[in-house]
C-alpha cells in the first residue's frame, strides 16, 4: 500500500518535470502579451487569448510547414516499409546463402548513429542535385536497418508452415509477404510507425542541413523562420506556432497508444 | 494396377548439410489411393511431404507427377494441396477468406482481389459469386457453415482442423497431402476425424498421402502404408502384408497394437520353436493363447483386464518376458502359476539376428 503510493508520488513528480515546459508552452500560447512577460509568475492567464493561435495560423507560414511535415514523414513511412518488409522477411523466412552475414550487417548498421553518414549522404545528394527537395528529406531515411531489425524479429517468431501453406494456395512470394506476412506484423508496425513518425517529424537537424527555401520546411525548421522573422518578441503566437506544431503528434499517440504498447511488447522491446 | 501413379518419387535423397535425412526414397502413388507415410518422430516424413508438395526440392532424384517430371514446379504448379501438422490458418482472416484464399488467388486478376476498385473489372463479380459457391459447399460437406465469419483464433481444434481441410478441397486439386492431421486432437476427435477423412477420400475420389506415427490410424484408414524408418523406407504394402509378412524386425515392432514378442536364439527361441534355432522368433500377443495342451510353459506375472480380451504378462523359463491376449471370457490362474500357451506355427516370423531381415518362414493364415 505505501510502496504503490510513493511510486505513484514518484511518478507524479517525473511526469511534472517532463511535462512542465509543455504546459508552460501552452499557458503562454493562450495569455495575452502583457502578461507574458508580466513579473510574477501566473500558470493560468487571466483570459484565454486566442488571437495568438490566429495570429500564427495567417501570418506566418505553419499550415506550409504542417504540409511539408506530413509529407516528408508520410513518405518516410511510406518506402520504409515497402522495403523493411520484404528484407526482413527474407532474413527470417528464407534460407539463402549469406543470411547470416546480411542479418550482421543490418546489426552493424544498428549502432552508426546518422550523423555519422550525415556528410557523406550530404555530398552525394549535392552530386545528382537533389538537395533543397523533399527527395533530400525522404531518401536518406529509407533504408532503415532500425525497421528491418524490428520486423525481422517478429516474422522470425511466426511459424514457417503458416508461409508454406500461403505458398501452397497459390500465393507469390510478394504476396505472402503483403497478404499474409505484413497483416500479421501489424502490431510491430504501429510501434515502428510512431518511432518513424515521431523522430522524422521533431528532427531539425537533417532538414538544416539539406534544405534552405522555406517552402519545404519541415515544422521544427519552420519555427526557426519563425523566430528569427518576428525577432523574438512575438513570445505568445511563437508558442501557439508550437503547440500546433507538437499537436500532431500527440493526439496519433494517444489515439494508438494501446496498439503502440502491444506492438512493442510483441515486438520483445520492452521499454 | 498398371495406372501411371499420381506421383512417384525416384531415388529421391535430401540431405541438410551432412545430415541425410532421406535416402534414396522411391515409391508411387497409385490414383485414387489412400497412402499412409508411417514412421517415428524425426525420421523424414514432413520431408517426403515437403518435396511431393513443392516446398522443398530433393538434393538427387525425381519426383513424377502423372508421369512428368515436376522437380522444377512449385508448390502451387503442381496443383497439390496440403494440410499442415499445425492447421497453418491465417489468423486474420475469416473462416470462409481462409477457404476461399486459393481460389481467389486462382480466379481473380491482382486488380480484380483489391476490395473496392476490384468490382469495376469485367468478370470479377461472376467469379467472386463462384468462389462463394464452392466455399459454401465445402463449408457445408465439413459442416463448418455456421462458423464462416469467424476468426481462426476463436475456433476449437477440431474446427480448425476442418477449416484446414476445406481450404485443401476447394482446390480440387490432384493430390491431397495431410501432415499429422489429426495429432492435435483428443482420442474420440480423432476417431471420428478419422472416419470422416476416409469419407471425405470415397467423396472426392482423389489419392490422398497421409502422415502419421500412429500405426493404428495408418493401418484402419490405409490402402497402402509406407513404413519409414530413419530417412528410408522399410516396407511399402497393403496393411495385411506388412501385418502378416513385415520384411525387417522394425517393421514387425512398428505394426500392430499389440507390441510383438521376440526371442533370441539366446533366450531359447530353438526351444519354442525348432526352426527358430538360429534367428530371432518373433510372434504376436494375438498368436499366443493359453492352451491345455499348449507346446510350451511360462510363468504368469500380471493380469490386464480390457473386457473384450485379457491382456497376460508371463515369463518363459529362460527369464524372457512374453505378453498373451486371452478372449475376455477366460479365467486366468493365478499369478506365479505356471499357464501352458500355444501358438500356430504358421503365424510366427523368423528375422536373421543379425540384419533384422526376415528369413522365410511359413506364411501367417489366421
Ligand atoms: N530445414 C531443415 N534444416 C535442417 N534439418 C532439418 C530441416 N527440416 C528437417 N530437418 C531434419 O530432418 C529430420 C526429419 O524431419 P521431419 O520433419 O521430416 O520429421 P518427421 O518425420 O516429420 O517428424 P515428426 O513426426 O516429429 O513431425 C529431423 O531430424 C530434422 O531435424
Ligand atoms: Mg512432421
Amino acid at each position: 500500500m505505501i510502496s504503490r503510493s510513493v511510486s505513484t508520488l514518484l511518478l507524479l513528480a517525473g511526469a511534472t518535470l517532463i511535462l512542465l515546459p509543455f504546459l508552460w508552452m501552452l499557458s503562454l500560447s493562450l495569455k495575452p502579451q502583457d502578461e507574458i512577460f508580466a513579473s510574477t509568475i501566473a500558470l493560468f492567464p487571466s483570459r484565454l487569448e486566442w488571437g495568438n493561435y490566429v495570429k500564427a495560423f495567417t501570418e506566418t507560414n505553419i499550415p506550409l510547414f504542417l504540409w511539408n511535415g506530413f509529407v516528408v514523414v508520410a513518405g518516410i513511412l511510406f518506402f520504409q516499409l515497402l522495403f523493411s518488409i520484404p528484407c526482413a522477411f527474407a532474413l527470417a523466412q528464407r534460407n539463402f546463402r549469406l543470411r547470416t552475414v546480411v542479418f550482421g550487417l543490418v546489426l552493424a548498421a544498428l549502432l552508426v548513429p546518422f550523423h555519422v553518414t550525415a556528410i557523406p549522404i550530404f555530398l552525394g545528394l549535392a552530386a545528382v542535385n537533389l538537395l533543397d527537395s523533399y527527395a533530400a528529406l525522404i531518401l536518406p531515411f529509407i533504408p532503415t536497418a532500425f525497421g528491418i531489425f524490428l520486423f525481422r524479429q517478429f516474422f522470425a517468431q511466426m511459424p514457417t508452415e503458416l508461409f508454406d501453406a500461403a505458398r501452397v494456395d497459390g500465393l507469390s512470394e510478394t504476396a505472402v509477404v503483403w497478404r499474409i506476412a505484413f497483416p500479421l506484423a501489424l502490431p510491430a508496425a504501429t510501434a515502428f510507425a510512431i518511432f518513424s513518425v515521431t523522430a522524422h517529424w521533431n528532427d531539425l537537424f537533417w532538414p538544416l542541413i539539406a534544405t534552405t527555401s522555406p517552402e519545404i520546411a519541415t515544422p521544427p525548421r519552420g519555427i526557426l523562420y519563425f523566430r528569427d522573422q518576428e525577432s523574438g518578441d512575438d513570445v505568445g503566437p511563437l508558442m501557439a506556432g508550437a503547440v500546433i506544431i507538437t499537436a500532431p503528434l500527440v493526439l496519433a499517440f494517444l489515439f494508438a497508444q494501446r496498439k503502440f504498447l502491444q506492438g512493442l511488447a510483441a515486438g520483445g522491446l520492452k521499454g | 494396377m498398371n495406372a501411371i501413379p499420381t506421383l512417384e518419387l525416384g531415388d529421391v535423397t535430401r540431405r541438410f548439410g551432412e545430415q541425410t535425412v532421406l535416402d534414396s526414397i522411391s515409391l508411387a502413388i497409385p490414383p485414387g489411393s489412400f497412402t499412409s507415410l508411417l514412421g517415428a518422430s524425426g525420421c523424414g516424413k514432413s520431408t517426403t511431404l515437403r518435396i511431393m508438395a513443392g516446398l522443398d526440392r530433393p538434393t538427387a532424384g525425381a519426383v513424377r507427377l502423372e508421369g512428368q517430371e515436376v522437380s522444377a514446379l512449385t508448390a502451387h504448379e503442381r496443383n497439390i494441396a496440403m494440410v499442415f501438422q499445425s492447421y497453418a490458418l491465417y489468423p486474420h482472416l475469416t473462416v470462409a477468406q481462409n477457404i476461399a484464399l486459393p481460389l481467389t488467388m486462382k480466379s481473380l486478376s491482382a486488380f480484380g482481389r483489391l476490395p473496392l476498385l476490384g468490382t469495376l473489372i469485367p468478370g470479377t463479380a461472376a467469379a467472386r459469386k463462384e468462389i462463394q459457391t464452392k466455399v459454401s459447399a465445402a463449408a457445408e460437406m465439413l459442416g463448418l457453415s455456421h462458423l464462416l465469419d469467424r476468426k481462426p483464433g476463436t475456433l476449437s481444434g477440431g474446427q480448425k482442423q476442418r477449416v484446414a481441410l476445406g481450404r485443401a478441397l476447394v482446390r480440387d486439386p490432384v493430390l491431397f497431402l495431410l501432415d499429422e492431421p489429426l495429432s492435435n486432437l483428443d482420442a474420440r476427435l480423432r476417431v471420428q476425424m478419422r472416419a470422416e477423412l476416409v469419407a471425405l477420400h470415397r467423396r472426392t475420389g482423389k489419392p490422398f498421402v497421409y502422415v502419421t506415427h500412429d500405426q493404428a490410424e495408418a493401418m484402419a484408414m490405409s490402402d497402402q502404408v509406407i513404413v519409414m524408418i530413419k530417412g528410408s523406407i522399410a516396407q511399402a504394402g497393403t496393411p495385411r502384408e506388412l501385418y502378416e509378412r513385415p520384411t525387417s524386425l522394425a517393421v514387425a515392432e512398428f505394426v500392430g497394437t499389440h507390441a510383438i514378442n521376440l526371442i533370441t536364439p539366446q533366450q531359447g527361441a530353438g526351444e519354442i520353436l525348432s526352426s527358430a534355432a538360429r534367428a530371432i522368433l518373433g510372434v504376436r500377443p494375438e498368436h499366443v493363447v493359453p492352451a491345455p495342451h499348449g507346446s510350451f510353459i511360462a510363468k504368469l506375472r500380471s493380469v490386464e483386464y480390457l473386457g473384450s480380451e485379457i491382456v497376460l504378462t508371463l515369463c518363459t523359463e529362460q527369464g524372457v518376458e512374453l505378453k498373451s491376449i486371452a478372449p475376455g471370457t477366460f479365467e486366468p490362474p493365478l499369478q506365479g502359476d505356471s499357464v501352458r500357451l500355444s501358438f500356430d506355427p504358421t503365424c510366427t516370423h523368423l528375422f536373421h539376428p543379425e540384419t533384422g531381415a526376415r528369413i522365410g518362414a511359413p506364411e501367417c493364415r489366421s
